[in-house]
């Protein structure tokens, strides 16, 4: 019988050459450190980012774009690390809803992240080696207030759009209750103004996967030659079952058997469906590390919008200029349509200028990452809309 | 006729949304409830630079006028109008919708608390066709207005020109105007006590304000 832990071959973590990644890289926070949602001061901290376009006289057609849990700023070219096309190519880029002749587009890595941008992995000042758990807790407000330090950096005073899916879309909304003087549309998709209980039980999953791993080793594992490898791909496999719907799985692998024509009596990989999971599992160890994947589950588990305004979502945007575009999609269990709705009615409350369009598709959470004809026209025709109230050309 | 035409002021509103159309001052604040494909929305937007919000109730009208630019979202007349603040917006406009609401009356005093101004078209169910057909045919009548046969129609609760201004009256709204559409999609206004009005108007649009 084959080994039943198909996942914890290799031991190297990911190997990322952060001096030599493609794009830019700035130093913020070095005057007046950012202070974080923990009490904690950080600075001077690095924020690495992707553009793409040409930002215009007026500055008025930058778009940021957030991205999600296990993105990062490779938006609409190769990823440096695994070759595979850019996470968003599908709505960023020549001819596509967000338009690179007509928007400058910027995507940053958030904080804690481990794609150039401060986190677990960098080098701790204090101490000359690299942070582990040392590195304070992160917020998702932690995350837009190092995004808007960038903006200012970047010489931009209002953005014309901040869109982003899943926590990218949890950024957006705190992009619009922190700053909404400096944002003039907000395109929340497949998000919530507040994490739910069902899916802070699945990063706790994650995390118990990753710290039940001897090789996590409390969080130190930089200096080691072994990685959490099994750990942090057992905490994508979990999260991935989440990205996709009942539906989709059962079209997509139904109890079809993996190189074999029948089930083998044993623990190996018989089903299509555990080996293509497995796959997703060690392909991500390849790119990410697994105390990001930690500090970024913890960011998106304490947001939530209406807690802090007096468990009333209506007070997260009083008087809010911002127009607004919220997206959901059937098939969505992870972040449903309803909580959608309740943002929408949270909106309607202020009178906000909003768009709500809740659009059929059979592939879970991850379906705006996907080729779903009906996000591109809503998008095209909502910036579309918004640039003509914007004055860009 | 597309809602870009509309836009591009070539092709002609509706008979009964241009009358609304007409009663709306250029720039203000407008939630159009009930939107269906846009077109007095972007007819708004378009020709008077107006704030415009639209509800509707049908997904596919929605997604096709976010997808024209237009700030819609899916709801219901019934249920979501509380959420709004009151004097939100200068004109809450309903139109053709009214009678296929569950709670006729609560949507009325709904709109006047969220708008300054509510505005409101209707099939009338006194229209002399509607009355002949059901007197001599002895069926429910089926007209251009009321389009539908009595097993398959959403309009629940329809109702003459009569019975609205009844109804207005009850829940202490005040008419500021009242306009009948004929047959002929000529308009003209409504006297309070016009005799054959509610015999020939086909359709009433009338603009309401908290009294």
């Amino acid at each position: 019988m084959t080994s039943p832990s198909g996942i914890s071959r290799g031991r190297e973590g990911p190997v990322i050459d952060i001096g030599n990644l493609p794009g830019h890289s700035v130093e913020l926070g070095r005057d007046t450190p950012l202070v974080l949602d923990c009490g904690t001061p950080l600075g001077p901290f690095t924020v690495a980012y992707q553009t793409y376009g040409e930002l215009n006289a007026e500055k008025s057609n930058a778009v940021l774009v957030c991205h999600a849990l296990t993105g990062d700023q490779f938006v609409a070219e190769p990823h440096p690390v695994t070759s595979k096309e850019g996470w968003w190519e599908e709505m960023v880029g020549l001819g596509k809803p967000l338009d690179t002749e007509r928007y400058f587009i910027i995507c940053a890595n958030v904080l804690s992240g481990c794609m150039g941008t401060t986190g677990p992995r960098s080098e701790n000042p204090e101490t000359g080696k690299p942070y582990g758990l040392d590195f304070p807790v992160i917020t998702i407000r932690d995350m837009v207030n190092a995004q808007k330090l960038l903006i200012d950096h970047l010489g931009i005073v209002k953005l014309f759009c901040v869109i982003g899916g899943s926590m990218g879309g949890m950024q957006v909304l705190q992009w619009a209750a922190s700053y909404p003087e400096h944002v003039f549309s907000a395109v929340p998709i497949a998000a919530s103004g507040r994490h739910s209980a069902q899916n802070i039980a699945f990063h706790e999953i994650g995390r118990q996967a990753i710290m039940a791993d001897p090789n996590w080793n409390g969080g130190d594992y930089y200096s080691r030659d072994t990685y959490p490898h099994s750990g942090l791909a057992v905490a994508r496999m979990v999260a991935h079952i989440t990205y996709l719907s009942e539906s989709a799985l059962q079209r997509k692998f139904g109890r079809r058997l993996q190189d074999r024509s029948e089930v083998a009596y044993g623990f190996d990989a018989d089903f299509r469906v555990e080996s293509y999971l497995r796959h997703q599992g060690i392909t991500f160890v390849e790119r990410f590390d697994a105390n990001s994947y930690l500090y970024i589950t913890r960011a998106m588990d304490y947001f939530d919008l209406t807690e802090e305004h007096n468990n009333v979502l209506a007070l997260a945007f009083p008087e809010t200029p911002v127009r607004f575009c919220v997206i959901s999609f059937t098939s969505d269990w992870l972040f449903p349509t309803s909580e959608s709705r309740a943002l929408v009615h949270a909106l309607n409350a202020v009178a906000a200028n909003v768009s709500f369009v809740e659009i059929e598709a059979d592939g879970g959470h991850d379906s705006f990452l996907l080729d779903v004809p009906e996000l591109h026209a809503t998008l095209t025709g909502f910036l579309n809309g918004a640039a003509e109230h914007r004055g860009i050309a | 006729m597309t809602l870009e035409d509309i836009k591009n002021g070539k092709g002609a509103l509706r008979a009964d949304l241009q009358v609304i159309a007409d009663l709306v001052a250029p720039g203000s604040r407008v939630l159009d409830v009930g939107c269906g494909d846009g077109a007095l929305l972007a007819y708004l937007d378009a020709q008077k630079r107006v704030d415009g919000r639209g509800v509707e109730i049908s997904q596919t009208g929605v997604n096709s006028c976010v997808a024209h630019g237009l700030s819609v979202i899916q709801g219901d007349a019934d249920t979501d109008l509380k959420d709004y603040p009151s004097d939100a917006f200068d004109y809450v406009i309903l139109s053709q919708t009214l009678q296929a609401t569950h709670n006729p009356k609560r949507v009325v005093s709904e709109m006047v608390r969220i708008g300054h101004r509510a505005i409101v078209s209707f099939p009338n169910f006194g229209f002399w066709r509607v009355r002949l057909n059901l007197l001599f045919g002895g069926r429910m009548p089926v007209t251009e207005a009321l389009g539908y046969a009595w097993y398959e129609t959403p309009n629940i609760h329809l109702c003459t020109l009569k019975d609205f201004v009844a109804m207005c009256r009850e829940v202490g709204v005040a008419i500021e105007k009242g306009i009948a559409l004929a047959h002929t999609g000529h308009a003209g206004d409504i006297h309070p006590t016009g005799l054959f009005t509610n015999w020939l108007a086909e359709q009433g649009v009338y603009l309401l304000k908290r009294d």
